[in-house]
């Protein structure tokens, strides 16, 4: 672990890992897959220090399932991965949502479908905010778009992920996860949450046994857990949106970005504004809970505003801004795909024809 | 009058949801016993598979985790490792252990995990209707064959015993049966065998109980255990394999 | 004298302790238990020798042996 109140030269990836080491991450499991190899080898290189449990594990299937044996104990667990191997790991995210376990899950996007390319993408949108394996569940979803950030969420991702006992998904990309900046090292104080939960495997003196399941077959009771569930769901969406807000008060034309999408268009933002453009950033930090109470706040402004929605896909986020704006102001769309980017260029052309 | 044998502490009493003449009710008895007997129960963490016996958690009473089909290896893995003072053992079948999640088996053996491996051979899937297992003899038939196992496109019975005898790390690896009670008292002191060495940190042990399934085998409690005998034991002899 | 219990409720009537006891000690009941399955039954004044073979084939841990 590296001393606090440093700036260190780093990784998106090794950020994420430092993050999360410091956020009193006591156990991970990975398999190498690019971009993110920086992540697992700063694991292997630096969990033991901290007293953490590293394991390089024989595939993606075996290492989200290792979390959830960790998860259990009561220990803060997590993985890390690449598009392709989170596919992978969609069957052990499902069982962790389902045994409601706390866990985090680093996602650094690439191109898709298939074995895609290594380039940055923001194609597993859908996959990460959607629950993506099988059954009705969520993840919640946290989006960094510096270095920084990427430090930061970590702690963040932990907590909420012990608070609502779910797993919780860093999405990243190629882009982020490679890049280095300096990171200014915080003083995480141990997490607030105790983590010593009462329903931890270990040792069961004086009390009745703990099961870690996901398997329901009584008539009734699995609708029970999935009302809970959602009822889960529910208070997450009302109480933990988050989001990055630049200029939005006199902007005709709203930006929405996230991850190292966000980045861009924030320069772009700075730029066109100097020259007197009414442009605005709205970034969504968490991805599920949408944050859809600022999107509700501008769509209800007295401002005429359009939205342009850019991302490194098809157009995912797209819809949700679509579902919460419901036909209100018009939504415009610019994406690349399969590890493209939209150029400043592209992106400007796109923003002047609304102005 | 002295009781001489007792229903074991660790497991509890209720109706299983096993067929009538099924060995796994054999087999958690036995290691309830063996865990009564070492006095770990408090510190005995199970991990439960998919398959007939996915609800062992049930009944035994000790603290348990579920683990997705074939990972059972993944999750005590992780669980031994953050928590090295709990004794954890895996409970697997033979599609579980031996097909399905055959990675996880030999990657965690290879690792030397020191983890206790109790694994069922009943050469049948049970929970699904009685389908081929790697396990199923030649010539048998289940419901995906229909004909009998052909080694022409379905192959020979896996061994995985015998194929995790040359892995350095793996410490003990035995095969008993539960068709008499004689080979069910082996049975138990292989089981209390594979137990004792993770208690005393050797390493990865595995005993594969070779055990009836009158369901899918299509035969009565009393002559599933005559073909375990007379016909599977041809395949799977007993004994120490390492 | 020795003799076994049998918790008639979780008997499933696989009779594979009659088919082990060396004494003849076991019968089927010919009641129904309350899962509609005939159990099996100690034979009261037999000649149980307490050998337990009964107990360690059961599958349902039903039998408990005294002696």
């Amino acid at each position: 672990m590296i001393n606090n109140l440093k700036r260190v030269l780093m990784t998106g990836n090794e950020a994420i890992a430092e993050g999360a080491i410091q956020a009193g991450c006591g156990f991970y499991a990975g398999y190498p897959i690019t971009p993110q190899n920086e992540l697992i080898a700063y694991m292997a290189a630096h969990l033991a220090d901290s007293g953490g449990v590293f394991i390089q594990a024989e595939s993606e299937l075996a290492a989200i399932n290792m979390v959830f044996g960790a998860s259990a104990c009561g220990v803060r667990a997590m993985t890390s991965s690449s598009s392709p191997g989170i596919s992978l790991k969609q069957e052990g995210i499902s069982y962790i949502a389902g045994a409601q376990l706390p866990a985090v899950i680093v996602n650094v996007m690439r191109g898709g479908p298939g074995l895609g390319n290594i380039w940055p993408s923001q194609a597993d949108y859908f996959q990460a905010t959607r629950g993506g394996g099988h059954g009705d569940y969520r993840s919640i979803v946290l989006a960094p778009s510096t270095v920084q950030e990427c430090y930061e969420c970590m702690p963040l991702a932990f907590s909420l992920a012990d608070q609502y006992r779910m797993p919780a998904i860093i999405l990243s990309d190629g882009m982020l996860g490679q890049m280095m900046e300096p990171v200014l090292m915080r003083s995480h104080k141990p997490l607030a949450i105790s983590h010593k939960p009462k329903w931890a495997l270990g040792n069961s003196k004086g009390r009745s046994p703990n099961v870690a399941k996901s398997f329901y077959l009584r008539e009734g009771d699995l609708e029970k857990v999935n009302l809970l569930l959602q009822k889960k769901y529910k208070t997450i969406e009302a109480k933990e949106q988050r989001y990055q807000g630049q200029y939005l008060d006199d902007a005709k034309v709203v930006l929405v970005a996230y991850g190292t999408m966000a980045r861009i268009i924030k320069s772009i933002t700075h730029k066109l504004r100097g020259q007197g453009k009414k442009v605005g950033l709205l970034r969504p930090i968490t991805l599920w809970p949408f944050p859809v109470q600022a999107f509700e706040r501008l769509a209800l402004g007295k401002m005429a505003k359009k939205f342009l929605v850019v991302e490194m896909s098809a157009g995912q986020m797209l819809e949700d801004v679509k579902l919460v704006i419901n036909g209100r102001s018009a939504v415009g769309f610019l994406g690349r795909l399969g590890g493209g980017m939209p150029s400043e260029e592209e992106i400007i052309k796109n923003i002047t024809s609304l102005l | 009058m002295k009781k001489i044998f007792s229903h074991p502490r660790s497991l509890r009493k209720v109706t299983t949801h096993y067929c009538p003449g099924c060995g796994h009710g054999i087999a958690h008895r036995l290691i309830s016993e063996v865990v009564d007997e070492l006095g770990i129960r408090e510190k005995t963490i199970g991990v439960a598979p998919v398959g007939c016996a996915v609800v062992a958690y049930d009944y035994w009473d000790f603290d348990c985790s579920e683990a997705a089909h074939g990972r059972a290896l993944a999750v005590a893995t992780a669980i031994k490792r953050v928590k090295p003072k709990t004794i954890v053992f895996t409970y697997q079948g033979d599609g579980d252990l031996a097909a399905i999640g055959t990675n996880e088996t030999i990657h965690a053996a290879n690792r030397g995990e020191n983890l206790t491996v109790i694994f069922i051979n009943n050469a049948v899937y049970g929970m699904t209707g009685g389908q081929m297992a790697p396990t199923t003899l030649v010539g048998q038939k289940t419901a995906t064959t229909p004909k009998g196992r052909e080694v022409k496109g379905q192959g020979y019975p896996l061994k995985i015993s015998e194929m995790l005898k040359v892995l350095p790390g793996v410490k003990y690896l035995e095969r008993v049966s539960l068709h008499s009670p004689q080979e069910i008292l082996k049975a138990k002191a292989a089981i209390k065998q594979a137990f004792l060495n993770q208690i005393q940190g050797k390493g990865f042990s595995l005993v594969e109980i070779i055990s009836p399934c009158p369901t899918y085998w299509g035969m009565s409690p009393r002559q599933s255990l005559n073909w375990i005998k007379e016909v599977m034991l041809k395949e799977f002899p007993l004994g120490r394999i390492k | 004298m020795p003799k076994i219990t049998i918790d008639r409720e979780k008997c499933k009537g696989c009779l594979l302790c009659i088919s082990f006891c060396p004494k003849g000690a076991i019968v089927p009941d010919t009641k129904l238990n309350r899962k509609g399955i005939k159990p099996v039954r100690f034979k009261k004044d037999t000649a149980c020798i307490a050998c337990a073979m009964c107990a360690v084939i059961c599958p349902d841990c039903c039998i408990e042996v005294f002696k």
